[in-house]
């Protein structure tokens, strides 16, 4: 039997790699990236893919071999007497060490484009208020004067309109719980936080409509806060804009 | 040591141990019931545990189905439980549904089954101990639990239901009574249960750092110790530095939700209509708080499983443990450094984005410690003579499996990628690589491996390996498919996803998971069979059936009150399998060493 359980223990990689393998071509793989920093985490994505795809081969792997070469029912060598290496105990300290050191360093700039370095510090004005409440998302944008919490702001509910190819500064914010702005084609995950205003900046690069998710528990209606990204180009936007303020001062 | 034992009858070898009469002589309710002895209230523990497994994993069948087949009548039970809605689950319940099953599993059987099963057996047994240093303090641990099996229980029938906020119990969702039905009143029950099992482990953990300090057989020193022993010290000692943090972040919610202190809650909400009180406070405080306990608890709910597959996989490759000096560095590395990775938790929480980076770091060499332990594992069984016993086949794939789930985890040590797979089914299938694949897998193994110890009976080989194979591959039909989920950016935690253009092509994998999950939850049943089968007619054990060298195995099967028969003496560590001292294969810590061989030398350890 110890054949068949070595056996067994080699489908996890073959298995572990063929779903992988698989995956991407028959359409089950991360959604399309329409953004201009996405490529980067998609990037990183891929990397630590291959590098831990690797380890991850390498011991399961030295796993079924050990089992297979050691089985005591075929085994006739004596044991290895030995308590150890000190060697490959510092080899195998300080490989994965400077590994997991690099990968981390490798991922800061990527972190600091979309996280750290807010156009908003830079002057770049806020393009739209999202609002998180249960259970879905209300949106303010500044009007024509450019700025929010003037009589001209266009209030709009889930159907989040932006012009493409340019910087988008979103001010994220809850009235109630907890929720997450989740623009899965943009790569773009951030909570909103009660008390706080989060700036949240991204851009995209095609037009079209995609999904708005909310990715954090926000009660009992969670699954159904779902609202709807338009990415449109900046004159369709400009119009879409107006038509919306329009409507909004024909019912006052 | 002046331990008063309850019932404690005199052998010999006793060592400056109290005798009291018992209070009832032989009776039922303090040998089986309110016992001190720590075998006993580590098989209550194991009961326990058990049959709440049976409801956690219940809980996550139904959470499988809505994911299958959102909305659809539950088959034989649907009626029952749900006739209001005609059978289907109903959008709030399904919060509750994952929120209890993480509680339970996490509080109700991972935690008290490693730490109060197998710690509470285990630790005096493998040093040499009769007893707990503390048998009352030991008794209280147990019974500690039931106040909180009553109130998660008892929620599920209070106005509003059980607890829906997850099992992270985020405010305000779950500060603020109106936010959600099971903040009601599920909540508050929730809460305090969660704090009498903090008073448990608490108890526990103080036992048990004792017990190890103070009580261990003469010549049992520090690094003589059994992996599994070291794991449960190191365990216990992050139970009693992180418990307190939780403990207090626990009564502020409690005192948010019932007395209107917004510790969690900032001003001016307005929840579901209703207003949610002066606020002042800050919601992220909570996050801080209880990842600083549950960051850490995510290793008291390993260590123990890898100390007993060390253990494991020594005896069955009948082999010296490779590196026992660095695995009991990495544990305890991994235990300090536990205590500096909680913001990882909260990369996308709105935390100071610099704070990511840092925590970025520390989360990365975390794994460091990981990868040297599975290293030596591998080390263990290369060059050994590896029987394929059930125990064992269960502990080769607790490394197997962690494997997977520690290279999971760096994906999400990545702070970029962590904006893409937060939240998705990525950390469902990480989470339960890590505790399904790792912790659950090595505690069958520990069962498989100690039950004969606990019970004087082995269990079934053949039902053994049918149940772990069957386990093996729907484990991995069910969790190692979420990882695709979370490349396609699957969320958790959502009731119906399909309405979401991006994920609506994933049901069908869904319901490629969902059957696999039934037929793990099916594979079960064997296990169950297979347990109360043999503890009345599995065929009688030897003290060693496994012929193993830690000193558990030279006590009777079961052992009596007091454990051992003699005063255990150890003359050496616990791996010694194949020593060219003697001639059998394994080589029992309390054997005196042949003429001529100086009992102190130190057999090498990793150098």
């Amino acid at each position: 039997m110890g054949r068949f359980w070595s056996l067994l223990f080699l489908t996890v990689p073959i298995f572990g790699v063929g779903l992988f393998w698989w995956a991407p071509g028959a359409g089950y793989w991360l959604p399309k990236d329409i953004s201009e920093h996405g490529h980067q985490i998609d990037h990183l994505w891929t990397f630590i893919l291959i590098l831990t795809g690797l380890v991850f081969v390498a011991t399961e792997m030295l796993l079924f071999w050990f089992l297979w070469r050691y089985d005591a029912t075929k085994n006739a060598d004596p044991i290895k007497y030995t308590h150890g290496s000190h060697n490959l105990e510092v080899i195998w300290t300080i490989l994965p060490a400077a590994t997991l050191l690099f990968i981390a360093i490798y991922q800061m700039n990527a972190w600091a484009d979309v996280k750290i370095n807010n156009p908003g510090a830079k002057g770049l004005p806020t393009t739209v208020e999202v609002t998180g409440r249960q259970f879905e998302w209300r949106l303010r944008y500044p009007g024509k004067d450019g700025k929010l919490g003037t009589p001209d702001d266009i209030y709009h509910v889930n159907d989040l309109h932006i012009p493409v190819n340019e910087e988008i500064l979103v001010s994220l914010k809850s009235s109630d719980v907890l929720h997450d702005f989740f623009l899965p084609n943009l790569r773009v995950k951030q909570d909103a936080v009660p008390g706080m205003a989060i700036p949240v900046w991204f851009k995209a690069t095609e037009t079209g409509e995609f999904d708005l998710v909310c990715a954090e528990l926000c009660g009992w209606g969670h699954y159904k806060m779902k609202g709807q990204l338009t990415v449109q180009s900046k004159q369709d936007y400009e119009e879409w804009l107006e038509t919306t303020f329009a409507a909004q001062e024909a019912t006052k | 040591m002046s331990t008063s034992v309850l019932g404690s009858h005199s052998h010999e070898g006793d060592h400056a141990h109290g005798h009291h009469q018992p209070l009832t002589v032989g009776g039922f309710l303090s040998k089986y019931v309110f016992s001190l002895d720590h075998k006993v209230i580590g098989i209550q523990f194991l009961f326990s545990t058990l049959l709440w497994f049976v409801v956690g994993g219940l809980l996550a069948l139904a959470v499988r189905w809505q994911l299958a087949w959102p909305w659809s009548d539950m088959p034989v039970v649907g009626r029952m439980l749900f006739s209001a809605e005609g059978g289907q689950i109903s959008p709030e319940f399904y919060t509750m549904l994952f929120t209890m099953h993480a509680s339970v599993m996490i509080f109700f059987v991972i935690i008290p089954i490693l730490a109060g099963a197998f710690g509470n057996f285990l630790i005096p047994l493998m040093i040499g101990a009769d007893d707990m240093a503390f048998p009352v303090l030991n008794m209280l641990s147990y019974w500690f639990m039931w106040p909180a099996f009553f109130c998660m229980t008892a929620s599920f029938f209070v106005t509003g239901g059980a607890a829906a906020a997850g099992w992270t119990a985020y405010p305000t969702l779950s500060a603020v009574q109106s936010a959600a039905p099971g903040s009601e009143n599920g909540q508050t029950l929730w809460l305090i249960g969660l704090i009498f099992v903090g008073i448990s482990s608490m108890m526990g953990s103080v036992n048990y750092m004792t017990t190890i300090i103070q009580m261990r057989a003469p010549g049992m020193n520090l690094f003589r110790m059994p992996m599994t022993i070291w794991a449960m010290f190191i365990t216990a000692v992050l139970q009693a530095f992180a418990l307190p943090v939780l403990t207090a972040a626990l009564f502020m919610q409690l005192l948010d939700r019932l007395l209107y202190t917004g510790f969690f809650i900032p001003e001016g909400l307005t929840v579901n209509n209703v207003s949610a009180g002066a606020g002042g406070g800050q919601v992220l405080l909570w996050q801080h708080l209880f990842w600083f306990y549950s960051h850490p608890a995510v290793y008291i709910m390993i260590l123990p499983a890898m100390g007993m597959v060390s253990d494991i996989i020594a005896c069955f490759a009948r082999k010296p443990l490779f590196g026992y000096k660095p695995m009991v560095y990495s544990i305890s590395g991994i235990a300090a450094l536990g205590f500096i990775v909680w913001g990882h938790h909260m990369f996308m929480s709105g935390m100071n984005p610099y704070l990511g980076m840092t925590f970025m770091v520390s989360t990365m060499m975390i794994a460091l410690p990981s990868a040297v332990k599975v290293f030596n594992w591998l080390g263990t069984i290369w060059g050994g003579k590896i029987q394929f016993t059930t125990p064992m086949l269960f502990a080769l794939s607790f490394v197997a499996m962690f494997i997977i789930g520690g290279l999971s985890g760096i994906f999400m040590a990545a702070t970029p990628v962590d904006i893409f797979i937060h939240d998705t089914y990525f950390i469902v299938a990480h989470i339960h690589y890590v505790l399904f694949g790792g912790t659950a897998f090595g505690v069958f193994g520990g069962i498989y491996f100690w039950f004969p110890k606990m019970f004087g009976r082995m269990m079934n080989e053949f039902w053994g390996k049918v149940h772990f194979f069957l386990s093996f591959i729907f484990f991995n039909g069910t969790f190692y498919t979420m990882h695709i989920l979370g490349a396609g950016g699957f969320p958790r935690r959502l009731a119906d996803p399909y309405h979401y253009e991006t994920f609506k092509h994933l049901q069908t994998m869904n319901q490629f998971i969902t059957i696999c999950a039934l037929g793990m939850g099916a594979a079960q049943l064997i296990f169950a069979a297979n347990f109360i089968y043999s503890l009345f007619f599995g065929p009688k054990c030897g003290r060693n059936p496994w012929h193993a060298n830690s000193l558990e195995w030279m006590a009777p099967s079961p052992p009596g009150h007091g454990n051992f028969d003699v005063q255990p003496i150890v003359y050496r560590g616990p791996y010694e399998y194949g020593s060219p001292e003697v001639d059998s294969d394994y080589y029992p810590q309390t054997q005196p060493p042949p003429e001529g061989v100086d009992p102190n030398a130190d057999h090498g350890h990793g150098h």
